[in-house]
């Protein structure tokens, strides 16, 4: 887990740059699109495919289908000299004969001294708490055991929540622990500091300002909705009517916050009502996995789409957009343009259900005006149940032409709902921050006190030189940073303080929704860490006040429900939040002449586009938001939902374009713009616009422990007045290479390929791992996917079948629903101590990841569908693991599980070799880091961390199964239906995961699989997956896919 | 001309024989030596910071063992009583007793004691005590004759095979939930009778042999 520390023996180089890297697979050849194209015309490809290799079928590719793991994943790759094997050689013969011998070293057992009431030694405690993102709460349950959190699930009684949770607070309990975490106060020439020097310091100049009634002290933040932290603020700027306080929040609702200035007069806040939406249209928005909403989104947006049983009836989702985002890959439909004609549709989308005054042929794209006429109708048809989202990434003018169309179609106070501002105070962040720079620049600020891991150094608008200002500004003023990290701004500054992690904290924050969820310590802080209400009262002269006297103090006078403040304030910890605290949505009427102006501007943004201009599009990482979480291994690792990338981010490119820049994977570019530039390298993906670029937010950073040196800075590009879209930016290419690291190609599967002997048919070959279909055909016939099913019959084998008087457990995961978030696969990266390998190794095919998500692309190469696919053990019944391998490591469980027994386990890789699902990880090093005392605690009890050369894989969350049998047993009652869920399972946004027992009709999974869209993979092999899927189905506009022509898979 | 002695033969029998012999020699020493308390630990008195005496607190004063083992009808693990639970006696009896200086150092300091496992599986064990409870299992089945231990060792092998040997066939071990913690408590003296109880619990208590490997390997 901590891949620095790692022994040489073991090394995983989490930071490899190719140059850095040692032996690496040969290069392959570089992928010819123009010869992609050729064969896909001379040959109809797949159906669905995963990457462009697959569907050129290279060499490269057949080779990785056919193998276990990749090419040189079984070989040491790191240089080895004749000497140094001898070395090895010898040691591990010595060894080899020592292993006989060993003992079990003698251990301690510490109890406590006073032991804490509520606390069952070897069970784990539940605190409701909040973790927030960008300002905004989501309510958790943090699980403590013996009073070290180890895992996050979300609050079910959250309104941002419900049970679930997105990557980054699932990620929170390895960034609690992470040892690259500032540890002490620094002070100038990074000396350590004291608390007491910094107190009395920033005291003596504080007071020195109150003769001037604080003119000078400066305060910059992220956006804050604390409550609390807002009221110490007030009473700070109270204390100094002089002072200043500013905002930057790199990722902020910059533009959406100016929309709502322009359309309503006031920054409102806008919000939409998913349940209520029967049509659903996107321009350029992601509001299904972005931001603190995006978990609740998720779930409405979810439930409207779920068809089972009886429920035939679906949303229907249009996304227009210019790079592929999570909501478009559950769409109906999905139109491809450049950032300018995404504008353009948007504006002639308003002035066709005349909420834009009309004028101009706006698009004159065929597809598009068959597009807009059809988007229309369905909009005017369900008026009131239907939502345009443009979210935060459009530009102002286009968000204000949305209000308006929402207000048209009577969506508003429907499916669309407005908020007066949440964070305290608001105000414009970028004026904020270009203000602070101002008179930074003029010498006109005396103590600057950057609190909460803010990091302007690195995510201020290039175009500000924050850098600059603070360093021109270090003479005069007194610069104090407060933050997890020692970053790339405490570098520049006087004064740095370690933060305390939410998870060590006291305090509160809104939720999406105005909910006040409280923020409760789980710990105290590891590495002596302040938080900001500590920060704040210290320099009221209250150094020795903790943030708890201060949340509650705050809380004492205004928590009053009927004079009892304890128990209303014991009431609210234990739910994690404040019931009553959610804001009411505010009537909002649009500013006369704002649509016009917006459409005026609009247009002539549009008469100012050149064809063949690339716009570059900058959006916050999935993996690691604005780089706050770039330390994280477990997120760095993760493959991005959409590009499939780890440890870096790419400038992402359209095929067609790349061809035309000539350039393809892994090569350098130099992207430049207004004079400013940076090196990236290339990665092409299928469902990007023409002339469109992406490259995300938080790489490229110097100063992130883990995250140092990784990917590339788009902050260096990013301008205050191209917070999101930069125009006109040039591309070329340098000759250079950067290896990157993408997980597309690794575990490949296919079903017509595992069926090369006999039982290959042409129908077999048709059959494929994502099954789809759509509304009507499911009305028309409701078997449609059954009849599809080539299913063995139960005694087709030369075994017995086993049987399962008890339980037996199963899982269904739904297709239709998943959006790709990767929620799941971290919650099961933190339940089961699954270990980060490091770039090298993923590069080398030898993640770790139990539950991979595939990403597939259907129909055409430039505009392709996006399907994602959970994929966890299938948990066969006839496992073609467990006869093969000698030890018997693996076997059949008298509920059908199929177990893996690490202590059993010789590392002979025979099973994962026979295994047509690729599921099994095999530990070719030591992952798991064991030299990190620290990164011990954020391990789970109940599951063995695993050895290097032992092979694991998907144990449906055993240790949760057997302990709710062992509740069930201890209170003499049955284990009542779905009360056994997978920690996939629980975290899933939109409840696409269900597991349980199959025997039991009472339980979901039971239902789920009765259904008529249920298929299993590959089950023409006989194999009898335990997981099995529900279809992906699609409500296709009859104006835009005649029914006719809707054959079921077809895009 | 005859290159070897006719004695060779002798030794070629007696080298092929005894090789034979020597490997099964040599496997019983090693299944010998695993199984034997230098590496099982069983029976071995480990040092510990206080010589408690389970002998003198469960058989001379009667103290029940959920008293000082408070989680082990409810948790995986049974619990080691925090110095507090200690205190409550010792604070009133031998105040000063220097055998007792360490348990009242931790308690005035506020470190706790830090006692030698005794029981200690491997990590890839996860035995619960709460369901061996619940299930009829005594105390002493597993831990022997606490109450006669004046300083606590490990009774059984602890080994896959002691355990299986049960799980394998549970019904001989089971005895009355009431008698659970009864030290003393034997099956009645005829087989007959002591046969027709354990059937008769095993119904009652719904108890299976369970012997899939994520019974005890998560």
């Amino acid at each position: 887990m901590n891949p620095k520390k790692a022994n040489p023996m073991d090394s995983v180089n989490a930071k490899g740059k190719c140059e850095a890297a040692g032996v690496r697979p040969p290069e392959p050849a570089r992928l010819d699109l123009a010869e992609v194209r050729e064969r896909l015309r001379a040959k109809r490809g797949p159906e669905f495919w995963r990457s462009l290799d697959e569907l050129a079928a290279t060499p490269a590719f057949q080779d990785l289908l056919h193998r276990e793991f990749p090419r040189h994943a079984s070989e040491w790759t790191d240089g080895v000299s004749r000497r140094r094997f001898l070395q090895l050689a010898s040691a591990s013969l010595a060894l080899a004969g020592l292993t006989g011998c060993t003992k079990q070293p003698v251990e301690k057992i510490i109890p406590y001294v006073r032991q804490p009431e509520q606390l069952i030694p070897g069970r784990p405690l539940y605190f409701a708490t909040a973790l927030t993102l960008g300002g905004y709460a989501t309510g958790v349950l943090a699980e403590s055991h013996q009073g070290r959190p180890t895992k996050i699930e979300g609050n079910p009684d959250h309104p941002a929540s419900l049970g679930a949770t997105d990557v980054f607070t699932q990620a929170a309990v390895l960034t609690l622990y992470d040892p690259e975490r500032s540890q002490t106060i620094l002070r100038a020439g990074r000396q350590g500091g004291t608390w007491g020097g910094f107190v009395g310091e920033a005291g003596a100049t504080l007071r020195a300002l109150q003769a001037i009634n604080g003119r000078g002290l400066r305060l910059l933040t992220g956006a804050v909705t604390s409550p609390t932290l807002a009221a110490q603020i007030a009473d700070l700027l109270r204390r100094f009517p002089e002072a200043r306080w500013h905002r930057w929040e790199p990722a902020g609702r910059h533009q959406s916050a100016a929309a709502a200035a322009r359309a309503f007069g006031r920054p409102l806040e806008t919000r939409y009502d998913f349940t209520r939406a029967r049509v659903i249209v996107t321009l350029g928005a992601d509001v299904l996995c972005e931001g603190p909403e995006g978990v609740r989104y998720s779930r409405d947006f979810a439930d409207g789409r779920r068809v089972r049983g009886d429920r035939q009836e679906m949303s229907r989702v249009y996304a227009v957009e210019s790079v592929p985002s999570h909501s478009a890959t559950v769409a109906d439909h999905r139109l491809q343009l450049t950032p300018p004609q995404v504008e353009a549709f948007t504006l002639a989308l308003a002035q066709r259900l005349g909420a834009a005054p009309s004028g101009g042929p706006v698009v004159s794209d065929a597809t598009a005006v068959r597009w807009l006429e059809a988007v229309a109708q369905d909009l005017e048809q369900n008026r009131g149940a239907s939502l345009v989202i443009a979210g935060e990434y459009a530009s102002p003018a286009a968000q204000v032409l949305v209000h308006a169309v929402n207000q048209a179609l009577g969506n508003v106070g429907s499916t669309v709902y407005h908020l007066e501002p949440l964070e305290a105070d608001p105000v414009d962040h970028v004026a904020s921050l270009r203000e602070l720079v101002r008179d930074l620049n003029a010498g006109q600020v005396e103590l600057l006190l950057m609190l909460d891991g803010v990091n302007p150094v690195y995510t201020a608008p290039a175009d500000f030189g924050f850098a600059q200002a603070l360093q021109a500004a270090q003479k005069n003023t007194v610069l104090v940073h407060h933050g997890l990290f020692d970053d790339e701004t405490s570098e520049y500054c006087h004064w740095h303080i370690p933060a305390a992690h939410e998870l060590e904290s006291w305090s509160d924050a809104r939720a999406f929704d105005g909910t006040v969820s409280l923020i409760q310590p789980l710990i105290d802080p590891l590495y002596g860490g302040k938080t900001s209400h500590e920060v704040l009262a210290a320099l009221s002269n209250q150094p020795d006040v903790t943030s708890y006297d201060v949340v509650r103090q705050f809380w004492s006078t205004r928590l009053t429900a009927g004079g009892a403040f304890e128990a209303a304030w014991r009431e609210a910890l234990l739910k994690g939040l404040i019931p009553g605290t959610a804001a009411s949505p505010t009537p909002a009427a649009l500013a006369g002449g704002a649509v016009e102006q917006a459409a005026g501007e609009i247009l002539a943004a549009l008469g100012r586009v050149e064809q063949g201009q690339i716009t570059l599009l900058f959006r916050p990482d999935p993996a690691i938001w604005d780089g706050r979480f770039a330390s994280n291994a477990w997120l760095q690792e993760l493959p991005k939902p959409i590009v499939k990338l780890t440890w870096d981010n790419a400038l992402i490119l359209s095929p067609k374009t790349a061809e035309r820049l000539n350039v393809s994977f892994h090569e350098t570019v130099e992207v430049s713009a207004g004079g400013r530039k940076v090196d990236a390298a290339v990665w092409i993906l299928p469902g990007v616009a023409e002339d469109t670029a992406l490259l995300t937010l938080g790489y490229g950073r110097k100063r992130a422990g883990k995250g140092t040196g990784q990917g590339f800075n788009a902050y260096a590009l990013r301008t205050s007045n191209a917070l999101w879209s930069l125009p006109a930016v040039q591309v070329r290419g340098t000759g250079g290479r950067y290896e990157l690291a993408c997980t597309q190609n690794h575990h490949l599967i296919r079903g017509d390929e595992v069926n090369e002997d006999a039982l290959a048919t042409e129908a077999a070959a048709e059959r494929h791992v994502i099954r789809t279909g759509t509304l009507a055909e499911l009305r028309h016939d409701r078997d449609f996917i059954q009849k599809e099913r080539e299913k063995p019959a139960a005694d087709d084998s030369m075994y017995p079948n086993y049987k399962y008087p008890g339980h037996a457990w199963g899982m269904a995961i739904d297709l239709n629903v998943c959006t790709g978030c990767s929620a799941c696969v971290v919650a099961c990266q933190s339940e089961n101590n699954i270990p980060v390998v490091g770039k090298q190794q993923v590069l080398a095919g030898r993640e770790m990841h139990w539950l991979r998500i595939d990403r597939y692309f259907a129909g055409d190469l430039d505009a392709p569908q996006i399907h994602h696919q959970p994929l966890p053990c299938m948990h066969c019944e006839t496992a073609p693991c467990e006869v093969v391998c000698p030890v018997a490591a693996t076997a059949h469980s008298d509920e059908g599980l199929n177990d893996m027994v690490y202590n059993r386990c010789v590392g002979t890789r025979y099973c994962s070799n026979n295994c047509p699902y690729k599921v099994r990880r095999f530990n070719f090093l030591r992952y798991s880091d064991k030299d990190t005392p620290v990164l011990a605690l954020v391990n789970n009890p109940d599951v063995t961390v695993r050895m290097r050369g032992v092979m694991e894989k998907c144990t449906y969350c055993v240790q949760r199964i057997e302990q709710a049998k062992i509740e069930s047993k201890v209170e003499h009652k049955p284990i009542a239906a779905n009360q056994v869920q997978t920690a996939c399972q629980q975290v899933c946004p939109t409840r696409a995961i269900v597991f349980g027992d199959i025997n039991d009709p009472q339980w979901d999974v039971t239902r789920w699989k009765a259904d008529p869209l249920n298929y299993g993979l590959l089950e023409e092999i006989n194999t009898r997956p335990r997981t099995t899927y529900l279809a992906k189905l699609r409500n296709p506009n009859p104006l835009l896919e005649p029914a006719e022509g809707a054959e079921h898979g077809h895009a | 001309m005859q290159i070897f002695h006719r004695s060779t033969n002798t030794v070629a029998k007696v080298s092929i024989f005894g090789s034979i012999f020597f490997l099964a020699f040599f496997g019983w020493v090693y299944s010998t030596l695993l199984r034997s308390s230098y590496v099982t630990g069983q029976y071995v008195v480990k040092k510990q910071p206080v010589p408690f005496s389970h002998d003198h607190h469960v058989r001379g004063l009667g103290i029940d063992c959920r008293y000082c083992h408070t989680s082990v009808e409810k948790s995986s693990f049974a619990g080691i009583p925090p110095t507090e639970t200690c205190m409550n006696c010792h604070r009133q009896i031998w105040t000063n007793a220097d055998l007792l200086e360490p348990v009242r150092a931790s308690y005035r300091d506020g470190l706790p004691l830090q006692w030698t496992r005794i029981h200690d599986l491997p990590d890839f064990v996860y035995f619960n005590h709460s369901v061996h409870i619940a299930k009829g299992i005594g105390c002493a089945t597993c831990h022997g004759r606490v109450d006669k231990m004046p300083l606590m060792f490990q009774d059984a092998s602890l080994q896959m095979e002691w355990c299986l040997s049960c799980h394998r066939d549970p019904v001989k071990n089971v005895r009355p939930r009431q008698e659970i913690f009864n030290m003393s408590w034997q099956p009645p003296a005829d087989p007959q009778q002591a046969k027709a109880l354990q059937a008769r619990l095993a119904k009652e208590y719904d108890i299976h042999s369970l012997t899939s490997c994520s019974t005890c390997h998560r």
